[in-house]
């Protein structure tokens, strides 16, 4: 501080700040990728251990002995399903009962706001199935969830038939001490949103639920299966919930030892663990699995039936069974004694997960990058806009020597305020319009237009979003005249601060967010000025807008996935993926559309309006 | 005593009597050999026990009155007891009672209720010293008389009574521990007494009770009347306190069965092994001391002790899939003798499901049957009258097998029961539910709901709603204490109607305080406790309820519901609630965003210096003749240089 408050060398130091801004930029910039690039090389990452001690150090047998059996009542539940042409609510019912649960149904109904192609579902009327074994001498406090998905055609019977199994061999120890909930879920994730929606008694989107019958008290912990062949070679287990948030890693944690123990190939973004981390193959394969991470907690949206549980602060996880071409086969008894022992572990807590870390990368199972070890990355983008806000702030209030006198001064910030709030409460205006209108105007569009509904609405928004880069950048000129120096300039240091504060609160919240937008918007709001050659600003600009970062981003992850599409496919893929974000904000409230519209699209629209300010 | 076992051959029944009398005479040293004669020579009680085995079926002459512990004048329905007659003074005389009720219920699990009444010709009231005890557990005796207690009521229980698939509990209590004590209205200072009462109860039972201070005891206005004779109600000395997150185990069960007269050593109290007890799905136990009516014009009271202990046991989790239950089976031990000090011990059977054992066999068979409204149900019990040798049979043991024969049949929907959750996400708000069910066709009856809910639960009175079939139904007395942090926890009192067949829902939302840091538990990850609401409800009767009567019943006897059989009374206890609060994280990176705020706040009020304050160089300091000139300049008046 004593450097600051010392005129003379605070000058010294803004001029330097000043005169060496443009390299100090590109320095950070670069520094904040390789920092990035650098967490996924093994040296540099911390090894996973379990930090919950109730977990940890007490030993758990597994024992479950009746894999053939729970395959069997898979198979007689598939028989059900297919019998009734959906969940086979009454079979469900009876078979738990007989397994000594109590068990309750529920029935929800949603109306999609308009029908989701991918899945092909418009009206969804379902019953949740759910039966509650009682833990001997617990007063109903605590409690922990199994579900299984009861998705329709061939999959996840063998996973409902594992649920059975497990309830049944549960029941007969006496050493619970939470009650454990068996979740049979109708639809997938709208099943899993009633259900949950209806157990805390909130409705946040608007859905139809019958109320529960019984509850369990305060959930602990969750896991949902998925499983979908008899024999299975590995065992994935997915992390990423709703606005990218992540359950506790202690969860993984478990899971891998688990795995170790009982010997099962375990995979974190369906790619398995290697030890080469020294040879550039291996350490591509650390990057791209991180890089898969960082994709999917980006999108926001629950990548698995647990996603939901993560916004009642109930750490859960999904497990999936792999059935690739490997020699290594693993049957359907140790996956239920990897459960076993992870619900006998869960069982002994003595308090919610919480002693290990929420944010957190990971780029294999045994290894994972703290919040501590990847902010700095992000930082390092966020500065550039600190330096560039500092680098406009200077030259105000310091303005060359050629200036005129003060009063020349005071007459152009007057109309820059002005010529600032225009700008910015018409993008937001447009922003507003990218938010509401897809889904207000569907009938309309499908009126006039020959498309479905789900291309009225995708289509409408990336009409919206194209007239937006028409309409704002003239709007100064109609109150103010010709454009002024000063005024691009006061817009800029606005949008400059507000992009910074915006990628600093997503980064808080979603780091994989944050640091894609940062990526892509920094350059941007970093060299914009109406100084620079139109034509080549404007192609670089809208390539670098949101929504060609998303283009970008479907072909990256498909690149990463190691599915290679070509332009057609990526372009349908990329419509589905829009029209999927409007859903999951309706459905599940994913905050990432709303951010997108109301917040990122009118600031970028900022800077394009600095282009053209002249 | 030799010669008595030779007569044994002859005058089986007879003798036993007399032996057990003879047993129960050796602690009463002081007694005369002559006085035997008075019990053998009497021969109605001879000729009765002769009788009973020659009849098939025969009904028991008393009223079971073992489950309603709420009748306020619990008459005594003593016979001539033997050991009465041997008591030194007649002032002071006392009496043992034990009993075990079994009953199956339809979910295949068994719960097993275990009742021992001591009941004492005493009164602690007077203020004269009582310093001899005979079969009054005497640690209780003092607790009583130096703490003025008038009624006490303490339960332990572990575990959640299931009302959906259990029916309803013989003494309802709520998980965790509850105590509840009237004092004498010769107290002055109640807060102090129960402070040190707690104290020394919790060393009795070896629990926590240590923990029940000011911010969790009530004084409830209209729930918790005294259940014994008592004049007046005044409702100040009543205190009222729950822990739900008391453990119960077998530290607690030792002390309590050191209280019985016979300890764990003879009588039905042999069969509380803790190793079965707690490999159970629920496990209560209490005691209950009030004052009860001597005889019929109630001139004097007695001091009436109920210890009771009501355990469940788990069909599944019992090992071996047979659906069968002996008293082996459920407590490792089978019964061989009654205690000698008890002048009554017997098991009943629930068999009122089973009257034609289509459900269930019982053997050893039982010709004594015997009926009682319990829970406003008249149910049958087959009894086991331990006392008597012929109920050991040949074996010299009694271990009474239930084996089921089907599990189909559906039980009578509980008329009352309730459960209770937390709704909402989040740490800064939630909302209480507490969801009350009449399942009575076509009756309604009021409910007094008790709410105690601790003062970090910051309660919005504002937003309390009452709804029941979608309407606002308006409680017709509400007492609402607020709490005061750190203080006193809330309590709220409601009286409600639940109208026929619907369910009443009260909502409350509250605000989640920030506690001191040094007021977390060590576990404050794993929430916070709410005890369990109390609804006590006078619910009609499901006798009155039966409107075709196939049981074979007089026409006459069944036009009007009697009086007694109409309405009874019921507590409901709701599951208790588990709270996150906001918690800071105790560790090192806690530590470390401490310390990193305040070096932020240090650094903050240099920048806010740095951004509010101009900067200019500072003219170097004039000389010292300079400054002089100026000082002489300034007393002139004329400017400085």
């Amino acid at each position: 501080m004593g450097l600051l408050s010392d005129p003379n060398r605070r000058r010294a130091l803004i001029n330097l700040l000043t005169r060496l801004n443009a390299p100090i930029c590109v320095l950070c910039y670069f520094a904040g990728v390789c920092w990035f690039m650098g967490l996924a090389f093994e040296p540099f990452t911390l090894r996973t251990y379990m930090s919950e001690n109730a977990m940890g150090s007490t030993m758990v047998e597994e024992r479950f002995p009746s894999g053939e059996r729970a395959l069997a009542t898979g198979r007689e539940f598939a028989a059900h399903k297919k019998k009734v042409g959906g969940m086979p609510v009454d079979w469900l019912v009876k078979t738990m009962q007989a397994r000594g649960l109590e068990v309750f149904t529920q029935s929800f109904s949603r109306t999609l706001p308009f029908p989701d192609e991918d899945k092909e579902r418009y009206i969804v009327k379902g019953t949740n199935v759910y039966g509650i074994l009682r833990a001997p001498r617990a007063a109903r406090t605590e409690a922990l969830v199994l579900s299984a998905p009861c998705s329709p055609g061939d999959n996840n019977n063998q996973a409902v038939g594992l649920l059975l199994g497990l309830a049944h061999y549960f029941r007969g120890q006496i050493f619970w001490a939470k009650d454990i909930i068996f979740l049979v879920n109708e639809h997938d994730l709208i099943g899993m949103q009633a259900w949950l929606e209806s157990y805390h008694h909130t409705n946040t989107t608007g859905m139809d639920w019958s109320p529960l019958q019984g509850r369990g008290g305060s959930i602990q912990a969750a896991l949902s299966l998925e499983l979908s062949s008899d024999v299975i070679t590995s065992l994935d287990i997915v992390l990423e919930g709703l606005n990218g948030q992540l359950p506790n890693l202690d969860l993984a944690n478990l899971f891998y030892a688990f795995c170790q123990k009982i010997g099962v190939l375990c995979t974190i973004q369906g790619r398995l663990q290697r030890n080469d981390w020294d040879s550039v193959s291996g350490y591509s394969h650390a990057v791209q699995t991180m890089m898969l991470m960082v994709m999917k907690q980006a999108s926001g949206r629950p990548w698995g039936d647990h996603g939901l549980f993560l916004r009642y602060h109930i750490e859960a996880a999904s497990i999936k069974g792999i059935n690739s071409f490997r020699q290594y086969k693993t049957d359907i008894t140790t996956v239920g004694r990897l459960l076993e022992g992870m619900f006998r572990k869960l069982n002994n807590l003595l308090e919610r997960l919480h002693q290990s870390y929420f944010f957190y990368l990971m780029p294999s199972l045994s290894h994972f990058v703290s919040i501590g070890y990847y902010m700095p990355a992000f930082g390092l983008l966020a500065v550039i806009l600190l330096l560039r806000a500092l680098d406009l702030w200077v030259q105000f209030v310091s303005p060359p020597a050629v200036t005129a006198d003060g009063v020349g001064d005071v007459e152009q910030s007057s109309p820059g305020a002005l010529s600032v709030l225009t700008p910015l409460v018409i993008s937001h205006l447009t922003g507003a319009a990218l938010y509401i209108l897809p889904t207000r105007f569907q009938e309309i569009a499908v009126e006039h237009f020959p498309v479905s509904e789900t291309e009225a609405v995708v289509l409408t928004a990336i009409a919206v979003y194209t007239a937006g880069l028409a309409l704002p950048h003239n709007t100064h000129r109609l109150l103010s005249g010709e454009g002024t120096e000063q005024g691009w300039r006061v817009l800029k240091l606005v949008a400059v601060l507000y992009l910074a504060i915006l990628l600093g609160c997503t980064a808080l919240i979603n780091f994989s967010l944050g640091f894609i937008l940062a990526l892509t918007l920094v350059p941007v709001a970093a060299f914009v000025t109406p100084h620079v050659p139109k034509t080549l600003s404007a192609v670089v600009l809208v390539i670098l807008s949101p929504a060609c970062t998303l283009l970008l981003s479907v072909f990256f992850f498909q690149e990463l996935q190691e599915m290679p599409v070509s332009f057609q496919d990526g372009w349908l893929m990329y419509l589905s993926v829009i029209s999927q974000g409007i859903l999951d904000h309706h459905l599940y409230g994913s905050l990432v559309y709303p951010l997108i519209a109301l917040m990122v699209y009118p600031c970028w629209l900022l800077f394009w309006n600095i282009l053209f300010w002249k | 005593m030799a010669a008595h076992r030779c007569s044994r051959c002859s005058w089986l029944l007879l003798v036993f009597i007399f032996s057990f009398y003879v047993s129960a005479k050796s602690e009463e040293a002081t007694q005369a050999n002559d006085e035997h004669a008075s019990v053998v020579d009497n021969p109605q009680t001879a000729a009765e026990t002769g009788k009973q085995p020659s009849e098939e079926r025969l009904w028991e002459a008393t009223q079971v009155n073992e489950a309603v512990p709420i009748d306020a004048a619990a008459h005594k329905q003593d016979f001539p007891v033997p050991g009465s007659v041997l008591t030194p003074t007649p002032q002071l005389k006392d009496d043992f009672k034990e009993e075990l009720v079994i009953r199956p219920l339809q979910s295949g699990d068994i719960y097993a209720s275990f009742q021992f009444r001591t009941v004492w010709e005493t009164d602690f009231t007077t203020g004269s010293k009582v310093s001899h005890y005979r079969l009054f557990p005497k640690s209780l005796g003092q607790v009583i008389s130096k703490f003025s207690v008038r009624e006490l009521h303490i339960s332990f229980t572990q575990g959640y009574w299931r009302t959906m698939q259990w029916g309803q509990p013989y003494l309802p209590s709520p998980p965790g521990a509850e105590l509840w004590v009237w004092f004498q209205d010769t107290v002055t200072d109640v807060d102090a007494t129960w402070k040190e009462l707690t104290n020394v109860l919790s060393g009795i039972f070896c629990a926590s009770l240590n923990f029940i201070d000011s911010t969790n005891t009530v004084q409830p206005s209209a729930s918790f009347k005294p259940l014994g004779i008592a004049n007046g109600t005044d409702h100040r000395f009543l205190r009222y306190a729950t822990l739900p997150r008391e453990i119960v185990c077998t530290e607690n069960l030792t002390p309590w069965k050191k209280l019985l007269p016979c300890g764990s050593k003879a009588g039905l109290a042999v069969l509380l092994k803790s190793e079965k007890l707690f490999h159970s799905s629920f496990h209560s136990q209490a005691v209950h001391i009030r004052p009860v009516c001597q005889d019929w014009q109630c001139k004097s009271t007695s001091l009436e002790l109920r210890q009771t202990l009501n355990v469940v046991f788990d069909l599944h989790t019992s090992g071996q899939g047979k659906q069968e239950w002996s008293l082996f089976k459920m407590f490792s031990r089978t019964l061989t003798e009654a205690c000698p000090l008890a002048s009554s011990s017997k098991i009943y059977i629930d068999v009122t499901d089973n009257p034609q054992e289509e459900q269930f066999e019982l053997s050893p068979a039982t010709p004594l049957l015997s009926q009682a409204v319990v829970l406003g149900d008249r149910r049958t019990f087959s009894v086991y009258d331990l006392t008597q040798q012929v109920t050991f049979g040949t074996v010299r043991s009694l271990n009474v097998l239930i084996r089921w024969k089907s599990t189909q049949g559906d039980m009578l929907r509980p008329l009352l029961h309730a459960e209770r959750y937390v709704a909402g996400y989040g740490l800064q708000t939630g909302e209480i539910h507490t969801l009350m069910y009449n399942n009575h066709p076509f009756r309604s009856f009021p409910v007094l709901l008790l709410d105690s809910v601790p003062w970090y639960l910051r309660l919005y009175v504002h937003t309390l709603t009452v709804t029941s079939k979608g309407k606002d139904n308006k409680p017709s007395y509400i007492h609402y204490q607020p709490s005061k942090d750190r203080i006193r926890p809330h309590l709220l009192e409601m009286l409600v109607q639940l109208p026929p067949h619907s369910v009443t829902e009260v909502t409350v939302q509250f605000e989640r305080a920030l506690l001191k840091w040094t007021e977390y538990t060590p576990d404050p990850n794993h929430g916070f406790y709410v005890g369990s609401s109390v609804i006590n409800a006078l619910v009609p009767s499901t006798v009155a309820m039966h409107t075709n009567i196939t049981q074979e019943q007089p026409l006459f006897s069944n036009f009007f519901p009697c009086k007694e059989e109409s309405s009874y009374f019921m507590r409901v206890y709701t599951e208790p609630l588990l709270v996150n609060l906001p918690t800071p994280d105790f560790s090192m990176p806690y530590n470390v965003i401490c310390l990193t705020c305040t070096v932020v706040a240090v650094g903050y009020g240099s920048l806010y210096n740095l951004l509010t304050r101009s900067f200019q160089i500072e003219e170097p300091n004039p000389g010292l003749a300079k400054r002089i000139a100026n000082v002489i300049r300034k007393m002139r008046g004329v400017p400085p240089l």
